[in-house]
C-alpha cells in the first residue's frame, strides 16, 4: 500500500525521510517542553518563525557546500569568511560610506552588499585557484583559511565591534521591519501555489514528448494539494505571529495611529532573509539542473578524469565553484550581520561544521558525484531545529554540542545504509 | 587497400614524451590514412596508449610533430583534439557514471536551448536514435551509467565518438571488457566506419582480432616503434616476434 503509494507518486524516499525525521525532531521538542516545563514552545508561531530566520544564513552558505563537496572538496573557510566580509562590510558602510555619501544614503546599503559578495568571492576564487592551480589539497587551503580570515577580521577592525549597521541594511536580517506582512506574504503564497500547479503541469507535458508514463491523476492531485498546502500553510503560520507590542506602539506612534484597546495585530510576514534563501534555493537548482555548469559539475564529481577528457575545464570550474561559495558566505554575510545589527569578527564561528553538517545530512556524499540543493536547505533546517529546540527546552550548551555530533554521525550512517539497500 | 597517394589523415612525426626520466614514447612516426584501420600493438606498458593520449591531447610531448590533413597543429588539450574531429574511446571508458546515458554522450558538448539552459529533450532523443543504430537492445536511457553493463556503457562510448561526426578515432581496448556478441557489434562497427572514411587507430592484445580489423599494423615495444606491416604482408607468429623479440620478420628469408 504504502510501497504502491511511494512508487506512483514517484516521491524521494530519502526527501521522506527526512520530512519524517524534522516531523519528530519539532513533534518530540514540543512535547518534551510540554511535559517536562509545562509549556511546549517548540511548535508555536513566533518559534517558527524565528526557526526560518535562523536557517537562512546557514542555509544559503549550505546549497554551495553541496557544489563544492560533490566535486570532492571541501571548504573548512566559509565561517571565517563569513566574518572578514561582516567585518569588511561594517568597515564600508559604517566608517567609509558616511563620509562620502552622507549618514542614511539609500544607496549604502547596496554598496555594502556588493562589496560583501565580492569580497566573498574574490577570497573564494583565490582558494579555488590555489586547488586548482597550485594542486594544494582542499582541506589544506580552507584550514589555512579559517585561521587567516578569522585573524584578519580581526586585524581590520582591531576587534572593535563596529554597529549600527545601515537601517536598510538591517532590514536583510528579518526583525519585524524586515518582514514583508501580511499581504506580501499573501502574494508569495500565492506566486508559490502557482509554481507548483505550473511545474505539474510541466511536467506532464514533457513526459508526453519523452512517451514517459504519466503519473495517475489523484498522484498528480496529492502532490499539488500537498505542494500549495505546505505554502499556504507557511503563509498562515508566518502571519499568525504579530509584531511585539512595544513595536506596534512605536509605529503607531510614528504613522499617527491610535491603538485600539484590545491592541493592534500587526502579522510579520515572511522575513527578508527566508525570502533571500527562497530566492538563492531556486537560482540554485536552476544552476545545478539546467546549465551546462551544474552538468559539468556532476561529471567531475562522477569522475573527474572523463570530465577533463571530455574537455571541460575541471581546473577553471575548481575556480569557479569556489567563488560562487564565496560569493553566497558573503550573502550569508549579509544576512547574519543584519540580524546581529552590528559586525563582529567572531560572526560566523564554527559555521563551516553546521554548513558541512547541512550538506551533509542533506544526502550530499563526501565521495563525490551526489547532492541536492533541496536536501542541504532541509539539513541546513534539521541542524537548526536541534539547535532551537535544545535552547528552547534549556539543555546548556555542553549537552547541544553531543547531541550535534551524535546526530551527524547517525545520518551519515542512515544514510550509507540507505544507499547500500537502494543499490 | 589503402591509396598511399592521398594526404594522410594523420601524421606523428619522431613524437617523444618522458616520464620522470622514462623515456614512454620514444621518437616514433605513425601516419593514417582516411578508410584505414591502423593497428598498435605491443605488450603492456609499451608506450601505445601514451602515444594515442597525445594524439588525443590527454599528454602533452616533449617532442616531435602532429600534422592533421597536410598541416602542422598543436594539441594541448583535449578539447583541441576534438576541433580537430578527433574522438577517443578510452580503455577505462571515461564515463561520469553518476550521469545518465545522455549527459554522458555530450558531456562537454551540450546541446542547448535559445535560452542557454541544457536542452534535456533534445539530447535525451538525439541519444536514443543513435543507439537504437548502434545496439538496439538498448533501453536505460534515464539510468545513471553506472547501472549499465560493460557492453552497454561501451555503446555509450562509441556512440559519444560516431554522433560528433569523427574524422580520426581512436580506439584504446575497446573490446577488452566485452562478450562475444558485443565483440562482434564493434568490430561490424568499425567496418562500417572504415567504409565512411574515417581513419582508426586501434589498440589491443588480441593479435587475430587485430590482423582481422586493421589494414597495417605498428608494434611498439620499450617506446620505441619496432616496425609497421601491411596486415597482407606478415603472418601472426611475425607480429608475435616483434612484440617478443622487437625484431623486424626477416623479408628475405
Amino acid at each position: 500500500m504504502i510501497a504502491r503509494f511511494i512508487r506512483e507518486t514517484e516521491l524521494d524516499t530519502r526527501l521522506l525521510g527526512m520530512l519524517g525525521a524534522l516531523a519528530i525532531i519539532w513533534i518530540g521538542f514540543h512535547l518534551y517542553g510540554q511535559i517536562v516545563n509545562g509549556f511546549g514552545a517548540f511548535l508555536t508561531p513566533r518559534n517558527l518563525w524565528n526557526l526560518s530566520v535562523q536557517t537562512a544564513s546557514i542555509g544559503i552558505m549550505a546549497t554551495g557546500m553541496v557544489l563544492v563537496i560533490i566535486t570532492r572538496h571541501i571548504d573548512l573557510s566559509v565561517g571565517s569568511m563569513l566574518g572578514f566580509c561582516a567585518i569588511i562590510m561594517g568597515v564600508v558602510q559604517v566608517n567609509i560610506l558616511p563620509q562620502f555619501l552622507g549618514l542614511g544614503h539609500p544607496m549604502i546599503w547596496v554598496i555594502a552588499v556588493i562589496v560583501g559578495i565580492l569580497c566573498g568571492s574574490f577570497i573564494g576564487a583565490f582558494h579555488g585557484a590555489l586547488i586548482a592551480y597550485g594542486k594544494i589539497p582542499a582541506f589544506i587551503v580552507t584550514l589555512g583559511g579559517l585561521l587567516v580570515w578569522r585573524g584578519a577580521a580581526f586585524l581590520v577592525a582591531r576587534g572593535e565591534t563596529i554597529s549600527p549597521v545601515d537601517p536598510t541594511f538591517a532590514l536583510m536580517g528579518g526583525g519585524p521591519y524586515g518582514a514583508i506582512g501580511a499581504t506580501g506574504s499573501w502574494i508569495v503564497g500565492l506566486l508559490g501555489c502557482a509554481a507548483v500547479l505550473g511545474l505539474i503541469v510541466m511536467g506532464r507535458r514533457k513526459r508526453k514528448i519523452f512517451h514517459i508514463a504519466q503519473r495517475p491523476i489523484w498522484a498528480e492531485s496529492f502532490l499539488a494539494l500537498v505542494g500549495c498546502g505546505a505554502v499556504i500553510g507557511a503563509v498562515l503560520l508566518v502571519n499568525a505571529y504579530p509584531w511585539p507590542r512595544g513595536i506596534v506602539r512605536r509605529y503607531a506612534e510614528a504613522e499617527g495611529i491610535t491603538v485600539p484597546e484590545g491592541g493592534l495585530f500587526i502579522s510579520h510576514g515572511f522575513a527578508i532573509p527566508v525570502l533571500i534563501l527562497v530566492g538563492v534555493a531556486i537560482f540554485m537548482t536552476i544552476l545545478m539542473s539546467r546549465t551546462r555548469f551544474g552538468r559539468y559539475v556532476y561529471a567531475i564529481g562522477g569522475n573527474p578524469e572523463a570530465a577533463e577528457l571530455a574537455g571541460i575545464n575541471t581546473r577553471w570550474m575548481t575556480v569557479k565553484i569556489f567563488a560562487l561559495m564565496g560569493a553566497l558566505t558573503g550573502l550569508s554575510a549579509v544576512v547574519a550581520s543584519a540580524r546581529l545589527g552590528s559586525a563582529t569578527n567572531a560572526l560566523g564561528t564554527l559555521d563551516e561544521l553546521y554548513v558541512i553538517a547541512a550538506a551533509v545530512i542533506g544526502g550530499t556524499s563526501l565521495a563525490g558525484g551526489v547532492g541536492t540543493i533541496y536536501g542541504a536547505i532541509l539539513g541546513a533546517l534539521v541542524m537548526q531545529s536541534l539547535q532551537t529546540g535544545m535552547v528552547l527546552i534549556g539543555f546548556d550548551a555542553a549537552i547541544q554540542q553531543v547531541v550535534v555530533g551524535s546526530v551527524l554521525v547517525l545520518a551519515v550512517y542512515l544514510d550509507i545504509l540507505y544507499r547500500r539497500k537502494s543499490k | 587497400m589503402t591509396d598511399t597517394s592521398q594526404t594522410p589523415l594523420v601524421q606523428l612525426k619522431d613524437i617523444s614524451i618522458s616520464f620522470g626520466g622514462i623515456r614512454a614514447v620514444d621518437h616514433v612516426s605513425l601516419d593514417l590514412y582516411p578508410g584505414e584501420v591502423v593497428g598498435l600493438l605491443g605488450h603492456n606498458g609499451a608506450g601505445k596508449s601514451t602515444l594515442i593520449k597525445i594524439l588525443s591531447g590527454a599528454y602533452q610531448k616533449d617532442g616531435g610533430e602532429i600534422w592533421i590533413e597536410g598541416k602542422k597543429v598543436d594539441i594541448t588539450s583535449p578539447r583541441d583534439a576534438r576541433d580537430y574531429n578527433i574522438e577517443t574511446i578510452y580503455q577505462t571508458l571515461a564515463l561520469a557514471d553518476n550521469l545518465d546515458a545522455a549527459s554522458n554522450l555530450f558531456l562537454g558538448r551540450e546541446l542547448v536551448t535559445a535560452t542557454g539552459f541544457v536542452d534535456d529533450a533534445k539530447m535525451e532523443s538525439e541519444t536514443a536514435k543513435i543507439m537504437a543504430r548502434l545496439n538496439p537492445n538498448f533501453r536505460k536511457l534515464k539510468e545513471p551509467v553506472s547501472a549499465l553493463s560493460g557492453g552497454q556503457r561501451q555503446s555509450v562510448a562509441i556512440a559519444r565518438a560516431v554522433y560528433f561526426n569523427a574524422k580520426i578515432l581512436i580506439m584504446d581496448e575497446p573490446t577488452a571488457a566485452l562478450g562475444v556478441h558485443e565483440t562482434q557489434m564493434v568490430a561490424d562497427l568499425i567496418q562500417e566506419l572504415k567504409k565512411q572514411g574515417l581513419g582508426i587507430f586501434l589498440i589491443s592484445h588480441d593479435t587475430r582480432e587485430m590482423l582481422e580489423l586493421c589494414d597495417r599494423v605498428s608494434v611498439m615495444k620499450n617506446g620505441k616503434l619496432v616496425g609497421t606491416e601491411r596486415v597482407e604482408d606478415v603472418t601472426e607468429d611475425d607480429i608475435l616476434s616483434m612484440i617478443i623479440m622487437g625484431k623486424k620478420p626477416d623479408k628475405a628469408a
